[in-house]
């Protein structure tokens, strides 16, 4: 499987050379179409991590490789969801998630022209994250969880390879957040996007990705891998089996002594 | 059931309940304090050139209506051309500062000091250089008026969430894609906001500047009303003024209501 995400030996210090070492010795690769999970203790770099691989920040030393280039720039092929959706206010849930066409490169010459087959995208989106109906709606009339189906609709509308979400179901109830494990897991079933989820919710994880990164406590680094077994597509149920609660119990120890250790 | 209905359908409520106190109540308070004054005329008798009585200003203003009318145009003008000028000269400063963090760490505090400096002090200058008359009172009102607008449309600008500036620099965005994308929309409730404020600072530069500098203009009125002991047509004066004050303070509101409803009812509301 080629690798659509490689980082090497990364070093990221935040504020000049006396500043804050947010990680230092990071390597991971993540595969074309793989869902990864990023798992650690609080404050350990995992959203430092999201940064380097989109290009928002350029690490001191090391390399991140994302589709066969050096990241030197913003790479305009992924979309990110952050745990605080960042609807603006002034613009209606559909004209939020058309944002980014109006940003990229590839799209923003065409928007204008092509409205009509955009928004049609846009709204089989809102339709598959259960919001149909809602696109002329205010974000600020939506509730917290609608806001982040249509957080999730904005960052994929334009169709990236790399999806980037950091803990984006933090804030939900557990119903709300097991309904949108579904929507992303069937999302990364048909679109055959690479995903990679930063998540404080061992659960999530487990049942969402391929491949499981637990990262040690601050400067952080990789300390173990592990891969998902179970089959695909995997439904709710496979989380009351015994072989799920067991990997979520390793991944708990593992995280506690991360800690510890710190 | 029908008693019921039937109750509900008459509108025999009693007058005190029908009434919208909410809305009446700015009016009520208004007459309350002009009776409150003339009774306090009234009890002290205090003569008309200490402090006349409600009754007495408003016969001062239909004895002089024609230069209080006059006079009042004249610095509904100064304060409003002052104030425009302060708009646009306020949103392009304030979109400047804004724009990166070193213009805004540099400029701030040369901005501060220089609101800190009294605008009266500067209508000498102004004179000096424009003579007496209309231009000082503009200008006055410009300066005076331009600070707040400037330092709410740099706050707009400045705090903009980092993680939705984030979102935007992933997919390529340039500063200017920020800023019109972002910046601009999410200042203009600020901005709006800040007009409230900047047009009553402006009827304060101007009149200072009519009373101090000019020929016209109720600021000029009042000082040469004081200077004749008129004191009934000063306080006539200062009415007009509280007047034109409130009503392009509402205009002002209502502009804002009007553009930035959004911001109210969002979590964004100020
Ligand atoms: N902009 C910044 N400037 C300075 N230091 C920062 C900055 N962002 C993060 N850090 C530091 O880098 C370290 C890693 O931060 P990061 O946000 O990546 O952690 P995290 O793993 O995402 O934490 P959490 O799980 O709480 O979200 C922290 O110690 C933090 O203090
Ligand atoms: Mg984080």
């Amino acid at each position: 499987m080629p690798h659509l995400v490689t980082i090497d030996n990364v070093d990221m210090r935040y504020g000049g050379a006396a500043g804050t070492l947010a990680v230092s010795g990071l390597t991971m690769k993540v595969g074309k179409g793989e869902f990864a999970a990023v798992v650690g203790p609080s404050g350990c770099g995992k959203s430092t991590l999201m940064k380097l691989v989109t290009g928002l920040h350029i690490p001191q030393s090391g390399v991140v490789v994302v589709a066969e280039k050096q990241v030197t720039k913003p790479v305009s092929i992924v979309g990110m969801a952050f745990q605080n959706p960042t609807m603006l206010p002034w613009r209606t849930t559909l004209d939020n998630i058309l944002l980014p066409l109006e940003i990229v490169e590839r799209h923003r010459h065409r928007l204008r022209a092509n409205k009509k087959e955009y928004v049609e995208k846009a709204e089989h989106l809102l339709e598959t994250v259960g919001l149909k109906g809602f696109g002329s709606k205010f974000p600020w009339q939506l509730s917290g969880g609608m806001q982040q189906r249509a957080n999730l609709c904005r960052a994929l509308i334009h169709e990236p390879e790399l999806l980037m979400l950091d803990e984006p179901f933090g804030a939900l109830d557990a119903f709300t957040r097991e309904e949108l494990w579904c929507v992303i897991r069937d999302l990364h079933a048909a679109q055959g996007v690479t995903i990679i989820l930063v998540t404080h919710d061992l659960r999530e994880a487990t049942f969402l990705a391929d491949r499981i990164f637990v990262m040690s406590a601050r400067p952080g680094k990789v300390l173990k891998e592990h891969t998902v077994p179970f089959a695909r597509p995997r439904d709710l149920e496979v989380m009351y089996e015994k072989a799920f609660n067991d990997m979520v119990h390793e991944l708990h120890g593992e995280i506690a002594s991360a800690r510890v250790v710190a | 059931m029908s008693v019921l209905t039937e109750n509900t359908a008459t509108p025999a409520k009693p007058l005190a309940q029908r009434i919208n106190w909410v809305k009446l109540a700015p009016w009520l308070y208004t007459i309350g304090l002009f009776v409150l004054w003339e009774l306090l005329v009234i009890v002290l008798q205090t003569p008309p050139t200490i402090l006349p009585a409600p009754s007495r200003v408003f016969q001062a203003i239909v004895q002089y209506w024609s230069p209080i009318w006059k006079n009042s145009l004249q610095t509904l003008y100064t304060t409003t051309v002052g104030f425009a000028i302060a708009v646009v000269a306020g949103l392009a400063i304030g979109l400047f500062i804004g724009w990166s963090k070193a213009i805004y760490a540099g400029l701030y505090p040369l901005m501060i000091g220089f609101n800190a400096i009294p605008k009266v002090a500067l209508v000498p200058i102004l004179v000096i250089w424009f003579g007496i008359g209309a231009v000082p009172a503009i200008l006055t009102a410009f300066l005076i008026s331009f600070f707040p607008i400037v330092v709410n449309v740099a706050t707009g600008l400045a705090t903009i969430e980092p993680e939705t500036e984030d979102v935007l620099r992933a997919l390529g965005a340039k500063k200017l894609d920020i800023m019109l994308k972002v910046g601009i929309p999410r200042s203009m409730p600020y901005f709006f906001g800040s007009l409230k404020v900047a047009i009553t600072l402006a009827f304060v530069g101007s009149v200072v500047s009519e009373t101090v500098a000019s020929n016209y203009g109720l600021g000029n009125m009042m000082s040469s009303a004081q200077s004749q002991f008129n004191v009934p047509l000063v306080f006539a004066g200062l009415l007009m003024l509280a007047v034109e004050g409130i009503a392009m303070y509402a205009l002002m509101a209502w502009i804002e209501m009007r553009m930035t409803g959004w911001a109210h009812r969002s979590s964004m509301s100020q």
